[in-house]
């Protein structure tokens, strides 16, 4: 220490502490940048609120109230979650064009996913409620399946039919087809429950049990499903399968025979 | 070609023209029966190169036939069981089941199509008839029963002999009862089956998809949730019978909502316990509306009301849905208070 305090009027020693304090420096910026990089994310965040906050005042609010806490012709949106925004919104449900009609379908999207996201990010502030899935919840990496199908008949089934074809329910209310629906989609609706779906919360339908289930999905009702069985005549069972065995089945072997017995094996025609 | 243009000497032997009487009509019977019109020949009656053209066909049917089965059998051989083909306008589909019912139905097809054409223009072609007659038998064949039926109970002694007589009686009356006491088989009775299921006081729900209880808090308002009663495994051998009776589904439900006094009292903070099971014909209903509170039959389309008791609404079904009453134990699951109080499912005749 002597040494050091004998020096410290030696030429270089200003340098050297200058080279000292430029390290220390460095030294505490590596050590708080991630907080830093956090300050600028809660930034980024509360950019997106205000963002999401202007397109729902545009597109959503004179349904579902200026500050989300619904109306007469909207329910309130404090707590849905970012899930629910990215289906209604993703798969074009919302913006409704009216609440009448049994009803609100699947349509165009006019947001882009930026766009989705922020108004995702708006909503989830106000209350919270489930997160966009991340592609490896809803992704086909571990997923078992045998096991989605079978949970698929046990909780799906019933009104999206055997291999997700869809199917009616009361007053003109139907359960769509899920052929070609994005996966982080079917996730989503699985946890919010849009419209008069029930929802499949995680605590009795967990994220692995979901992921099956899209795996299945994927199995059977997509581009790349393999049909070994011939004709799938829309997959909805045996009353397709009945009448075009009926009609095209029994309609076929009546008009051979009527063609057989048109035709008159005579030499003589009369 | 016409038969006119045929030599004479070509033509087979002319069939008889007239089968039986042919009346003329006239003023008196303008309606007369016309007769059978003539006979026609067909060109292969006459023109033997024409019969060995059709001969030809009908064997080449056949062989067609064989052909068919010998490549299902082939096909049944060669082709692996998980081969995809693509046929349009089918799709993607398995290589052995369209080469199977190809084949199948070509040989059956050429089976069929070859004895058409060979009964159509091979075999005869001529017109049978065949004239009614009375049904009622001759006097003298009729005289010649009475008398043999008269005799043979005269030589019988039946009238004479009481025992046989009474006996032979007993043994006939007795006989089919052994096809009675079969029908035991049928059984036995259902007993208080119908009203039972395997739920009972204290027995908790066990959820079908993680198989672990089911807590309270895991209810999500909105939610669907179907359970077993707990001790009830997949693998027990007597799982269909019992879950067909046990089924259970699980909904939660704001407790404002909720119409029925009975069913806001068995019901555990909203969460709602409800037979899964059709009370028209017994269909498995689940088809759940979340915002109406509805739940559809997808057989007869009977509607259920599940914030009033489960009442009927629409549909064919007779009854509400019978409700499970439910709680929570101290550690939060939730279980059974009980067993259904009324049979789950279908009416039945003693049900009350």
């Amino acid at each position: 220490m002597k040494k050091l305090s004998a020096r410290r009027r030696h030429p270089l020693a200003a340098v050297v502490v200058l080279l000292l304090a430029l390290a220390a420096t460095g030294g505490l910026y590596a050590a708080f940048a991630p907080a830093s990089k956090a300050q600028a994310d809660e930034t980024s965040q509360s950019l997106a609120i205000d963002e999401g906050k202007k397109l729902y005042a545009v597109g959503c609010a004179s349904c579902h109230g200026t500050g989300g806490q619904g109306s007469s012709d909207g329910p309130s949106l404090v707590g849905v979650g970012a899930a629910a925004v990215d289906f209604q919104v993703g798969t074009g449900r919302m913006p409704a064009a009216t609440s009448q009609g049994p009803q609100v379908v699947k349509k165009k999207n006019i947001y882009s996913q930026a766009q989705i996201d922020q108004l995702a990010t708006y909503i989830a502030s106000l209350g919270a409620g489930p997160n966009v899935p991340t592609s490896a919840q809803y992704g086909p990496e571990g997923a078992d399946i045998a096991k989605g199908g079978e949970l698929f008949r046990t909780n799906c089934a019933q009104c999206h039919n055997f291999t997700g074809k869809g199917g009616a329910l009361t007053e003109g209310k139907f359960a769509p087809d899920l052929e070609g629906v994005d996966p982080k989609h079917i996730y989503e609706a699985m946890q919010t429950g849009p419209q008069n779906m029930p929802s499949f919360p995680d605590t009795t339908l967990s994220e692995q049990n979901k992921k099956d289930i899209i795996a299945y999905l994927n199995a059977v009702n997509s581009d790349e499903t393999v049909n070994p069985g011939g004709l799938e005549l829309g997959g909805l069972g045996p009353v397709s399968e009945g009448l075009f065995a009926w009609i095209f089945g029994l309609g076929a072997l009546v008009a051979v025979a009527v063609w057989v017995a048109a035709r008159t094996a005579k030499a003589k025609k009369s | 070609m016409s038969s006119q243009d045929i030599p004479e000497e070509n033509l087979p032997a002319e069939q008889g023209h007239a089968h039986g009487a042919v009346d003329v009509a006239d003023e008196q019977n303008p309606f007369a029966d016309p007769g059978l019109p003539p006979h026609e020949h067909r060109i292969q009656d006459i023109d033997e190169r024409a019969a060995k053209r059709s001969e030809r066909t009908v064997a080449f049917l056949f062989t067609l036939s064989m052909l068919a089965t010998v490549g299902f059998i082939a096909s049944y051989v060669t082709i692996p069981p998980d081969r995809s083909i693509f046929v349009f306008p089918i799709g993607h589909i398995s290589a052995l089941n369209f080469a199977l019912g190809l084949t199948l139905g070509a040989a059956l097809f050429c089976i069929g199509a070859g004895a058409v054409h060979w009964a159509r223009t091979l075999m005869s072609d001529v017109e049978v008839a065949d004239e009614r007659h009375p049904i009622q038998a001759s006097p003298e064949v009729r005289a010649k029963v009475f008398a043999d039926f008269k005799e043979g109970a005269t030589e019988s002694a039946l009238g004479r002999r009481k025992l046989i007589r009474n006996t032979m009686f007993g043994a006939l009356a007795l006989f089919p009862l052994s096809g009675v006491v079969l029908l035991r088989d049928l059984g036995p009775l259902p007993e208080d089956k119908m009203r039972h299921t395997a739920w009972s006081k204290g027995k908790l729900l066990v959820n079908m998809n993680t198989n672990q209880p089911l807590r309270a808090s895991d209810v999500a308002v909105g939610s669907l949730t179907f359970v077993k009663p707990e001790g009830l495994e997949e693998t027990d051998e007597e799982f269909q019978n019992e879950i067909a009776k046990a089924a259970v589904m699980i909904v939660r439900l704001q407790p404002d909502d909720i119409k029925d006094k009975q069913e806001l009292e068995w019901s555990h903070d909203g969460i709602v316990a409800y037979s899964k099971i059709c009370t028209h014909v017994g269909c498995p209903i689940s088809l759940y509306e979340q915002q109406t509170h509805h739940v559809l039959c997808p057989c007869h389309q009977s509607t259920f009301d599940l914030s009033d008791g489960a009442r009927v609404i629409f549909g064919p079904a007779g009854h509400a849905l019978p409700q499970l009453r439910i709680g929570v134990n101290p550690e939060g699951y939730l279980e059974a208070l009980g067993d259904f109080a009324e049979p789950v499912g279908p009416a039945f005749w003693e049900r009350g």
